[in-house]
Order: structure tokens, then sequence, then C-alpha cells
């Protein structure tokens, strides 16, 4: 992990690896939208809203794992100073609360013609709209400090204190008597869903880490960029005025 | 030991002295409570059925009100740096802290708790409830609360940045509270409730003051 | 074979089911757009401080 720590390096790894999972989220994605939309059974219960799953569960999935990626790499930063985790920190947020939103609004939408309500606060929905005010306070206390160094191990021990509603979200369905529906997939007697709509789920799962990954990496480079023109900026403003002048025919 | 309760009389002393944000506190709950009947109308049916989610979420507000400056003022002219370096932790400070802070705004909200849930006709068999969720409800806000205090140490918009953070973190509390209440007015046993509320403190007990520390160590680096 | 209008009408629930991929396509395409956008901005900024920053900085006297 170490390795990673320097900057340049993370740069060149990830510059390998970008083509890669962008290649993998497209291809994931089209191939399980493929399955989702063409080639999959309508429920016998719910008919063709069922479609609306192969959004919805990877959407909070993705909401979860994510936060969780956020929780170890504040972990990460707050007890080994990685220097690079804090960034991760910050580029992941955004992702994981679009994620968070696409859950919500998705299921909402399948909410209206299932159950006969946009909305319900039971323990599921209640802790998972929890979450995305987490997210949002994540990235409001990234970016509430003059000194951006303090907003980030700010927001560590935020994404560490709020991971405790996580577990909660996941087993709210059954501790609470809920209206969402139990879980179907990660139980312990295996999933009760058919294989053929398994295999858009997972394939949908899949895709979108795979997105997920892509765009944390340009999202981590767009930081490290910012961190550069931070510097470079501050360096202009110690030098002497007439560094300032411009090269001769150049730019501004 | 004795450090400990000297870091609360301080707190203490400075509040009497100077009126601090606490008292002002209750006075906002107080305030807000009064504006439900006036907004959704005096039926005492309609009344009696909100007055415990009313009760609660007036207190939590509340309470974030008062815990807004916990730090601010020790930060701003330096008292927090020399707590820091001072033989007793950090942890036992910010529980010093909390414990001042729930005496100056939490023991008068759970005084005035009752006497809301009279002005907004709940049922008077659900009033011991109220009281005993508010008692194990109220120190567990401040230490979260603390929590958000800390983190939010010289930020921009630190008071609404406050709320945000704090709010999430209430919720459950706030779930099982007004669950005790009501669970009483419909006859059921609150048992269940309660014991999640002193579940919720027992946890917030020795793991509140670790993070607020921890932030707090970060706004002096 | 369904028919297209079939498949468009997602037997009833097309108002529930459209909106949701719509809505998933618009926020996870606008997020791609709006990371590439930022990139290339700061790239930008980056560039453009390099160049007008000429011989490297002295210390102040």
């Amino acid at each position: 992990m170490h390795r990673f720590a320097n900057p340049a390096r993370f740069l060149r790894l990830s510059a390998a690896v970008l083509p890669w999972s962008a290649l993998a989220a497209a291809a994931l994605i089209a191939a399980g939208l493929y399955f989702a939309l063409f080639a999959s059974p309508p429920d016998y219960q719910q008919g063709e809203s069922v479609r609306i799953m192969y959004i919805h569960v990877p959407a909070a999935w993705m909401a979860l794992f994510v936060y969780t990626v956020i929780a170890a790499a504040s972990g990460v930063a707050l007890v080994w100073k990685h220097p690079l985790a804090h960034v991760a920190a910050k580029a992941a947020s955004p992702i994981g609360a679009c994620f968070t939103f696409l859950a919500l609004a998705t299921g909402s939408l399948w909410g209206k013609p299932m159950w006969g309500t946009w909305w319900v606060w039971d323990a599921r929905l209640t802790s998972v709209l929890i979450l995305f005010f987490l997210y949002l306070g994540h990235m409001a206390l990234m970016n509430a400090f003059e000194d951006s160094s303090r907003g980030e191990r700010a927001a560590a021990v935020l994404a560490l204190v709020g991971f405790v509603n996580v577990p909660i979200i996941h087993w709210s369905v059954n501790w609470w008597n809920t209206l969402h529906q139990p879980a179907s997939i990660m139980r312990l007697g295996g999933p009760t869903i058919a294989p053929s709509m398994l295999l858009p789920l997972f394939l949908m799962a899949l895709g979108f880490t795979a997105y997920f990954v892509a765009l944390l990496i340009l999202r981590m480079r767009a930081e490290l960029v910012a961190r550069k023109v931070r510097i470079a900026r501050m360096a202009r403003v110690h030098a002497p005025a007439e560094m300032l002048r411009p090269a001769p025919g150049g730019a501004a | 030991m004795r450090r400990f309760f000297l870091i609360v009389a301080r707190e203490l002393r400075i509040a009497f002295r100077q009126g601090g944000d606490a008292s002002l506190a209750v006075g906002f709950f107080v305030l807000a409570a009064v504006l439900f009947p006036l907004g959704v109308g005096p039926e005492p049916n309609l009344l009696a059925r909100i007055a415990g989610g009313v009760v609660f979420v007036t207190a939590l507000l509340a309470t974030m009100l008062s815990l807004e400056r916990l730090f601010q003022a020790d930060y701003e002219d330096g008292s927090l740096d020399l707590y820091a370096l001072s033989p007793l932790p950090l942890e036992a400070v910010v529980l010093a802290k909390c414990g001042a802070n729930w005496l100056l705004a939490g023991a008068p909200l759970l005084i005035a708790a009752p006497l809301l849930g009279i002005l907004l006709h709940m049922d008077a068999h659900g009033l011991p409830t109220l009281i005993a969720a508010m008692l194990l409800a109220t120190p567990t806000l401040s230490l979260v609360g603390a929590i958000g205090a800390a983190l939010t140490i010289g930020a921009r918009r630190g008071g609404v940045l406050l709320s945000l953070l704090v709010l999430p973190l209430y919720v459950p509390v706030l779930i099982f509270a007004v669950g005790a209440v009501d669970a009483t007015l419909q006859d059921l046993s609150a048992r269940p409730h309660l014991l999640a509320l002193s579940g919720l403190l027992a946890a917030a007990l020795p793991l509140a003051p670790f993070a607020a520390a921890g932030a707090l160590r970060q706004a002096l680096e | 074979m369904e028919t297209l209008s079939q498949f468009l009408a997602m037997g009833g629930y097309a108002v529930f089911v459209w909106p949701a991929y719509a809505l998933a396509a618009v926020v996870m395409i606008g997020l791609l757009a709006q990371t590439v956008h930022a990139l290339r901005a700061r790239e930008r900024d980056l560039a453009e401080l390099g160049e007008t920053r000429g011989k490297p900085a002295r210390t102040e006297r």
C-alpha cells in the first residue's frame, strides 16, 4: 500500500488501470442493460416493473460499498497517514452520494406501483436517507475550512463515526418490521431470486463497480492536479514581481 | 477526578456569569414547541397525537443550538490548547464539558418537557415515560453533538454545518425516544425502546469523547 | 417477440420504469461529464501557471 504513496507512481498505475476499468464498465453495463431490458423475464407478481430492480439494487449496493471504501480510506488516513487516502475519500464521496440518490429515487419509482406509495418511513428507507445526509455532510465538511487538510481530517472522523449506519442499513429489514422486502440475495440460505434475474443484476453491479473505479481514478487525478495548482499559485504569490511577467508571445 | 470536576465547575461558572447559550436553548425549546399549536390549530386530539414527536424534535434542536459554541470560545482564547496539554486526558475534558452542557441545557429541558407535554394535551399517563426517555436521550444528544461541535470548530458556517452533521446521528435517539412515549400511550410496554435508548447512551459514553477528542486534536494541529 | 410499442409500454409500468433508467443515465453520465470537465479545467490551469512562471521562483530578499 505504501508503494502507492508516491503520487507519481499512483498516476502511472492509474493511467494503466483507467482504460480497462472504463472499458469494463461500458461492456458490463451494456450487457447488463441488454439482459435487464430484453433477455430476462418479467416477474410473475410485479410484471415489467421488476426491471427497475436492475438499477435500484446495484445502486443501493454501490451506495454502501462506496461508503465502506470511504470509511476504510479514512481509517488508513488517520492511522497510517497515507497521503493518498484523503484524496481517495474526497474523490469517492460525490460518487457515493449519486448512487445513494439513485437508489432512493428508483426505489421510489418502484415503490409507487408496487406498494402504492412514493415513500414510507420504515427502517430501510430511513437509514438510507440518513446515509445520503452523511454523504452530504462529508462533502460539506471537506470544503468547510480555509485549511483544506483540516477539512480532510474532520471528514475522515465523520466518515468513521457514520460507518455505524452501514450495518444498520443492511440488517434493518431483518431487525424491524419493514415494508421494504427482506434480503433475498445475501442470505444464509442462498439467493431466492431466479438465475435469469440474477444475471443482469450481477452484470449491472459489476458494471457499476467498474464505473466507480474509473470515476474514482479520474477524480483523484483531478484532485492531485488541483493541489499542484494551489501550490503553484502560492509559489507565485511569494515570487518577486518580475517573475510574473508573461513569457514573450505567451499566454494570458 | 478532582480536575474533572474543576472543569465542570469552570464551565458552570462561565455560564452563570455570561448567561450562556444553554439557557437560551431552553427558551428556544419552549418557544418552538409553542409554535406548533399556533401552526396546526388547537384541536386537542391532533395535538395529543403529535405531542411526543414535537417535544423530542424541539428538544433535539435546542440541544444542537446549545452545543454550537461548546468548544469555540475555548479554541479562540487558547484554553483548548491548555486543556490538551493538561495531565487530564482530552477525552475526560470532553466528558466534563458534555456534563456541564447537560447540566445547563439538558436538565432544564427535562423539567420543561412534561410541562410542554401538558400544554400539548399529551395524555397524563405518558408523562413519566416522557421524562424517562428525555433523561436517557438528553445526555446522548449532548455527547453525540459534542462530536459535531469538535469537528466544526473554526469552520465556515459552522452552525449550519453542525446541524447537517449531527442530525443524521441523532435520528436513532429520536426514533426510540418517541417510540417509547407512543408505546406507553398505546398501552404497550415502553421497555424495549427505553432499553435501546440506554444502549445508545452506554455506547455514546465511551465512544463520543474518544471521537470528539480526536477531532479536537486535529483542530489544534 | 413483442412489438416495439409493447416493449415501450413495459406492461403498463412505463411511466415508472423509463424515468428510472433515464435518471440513472443522466446521473451517471452527468457525473462523468462533470469529472472530466473539472479534470481538464484544472490541467489547463496548471499548464497556464507553468508557462507564465518563467524562471524558477527565487527566495524573497
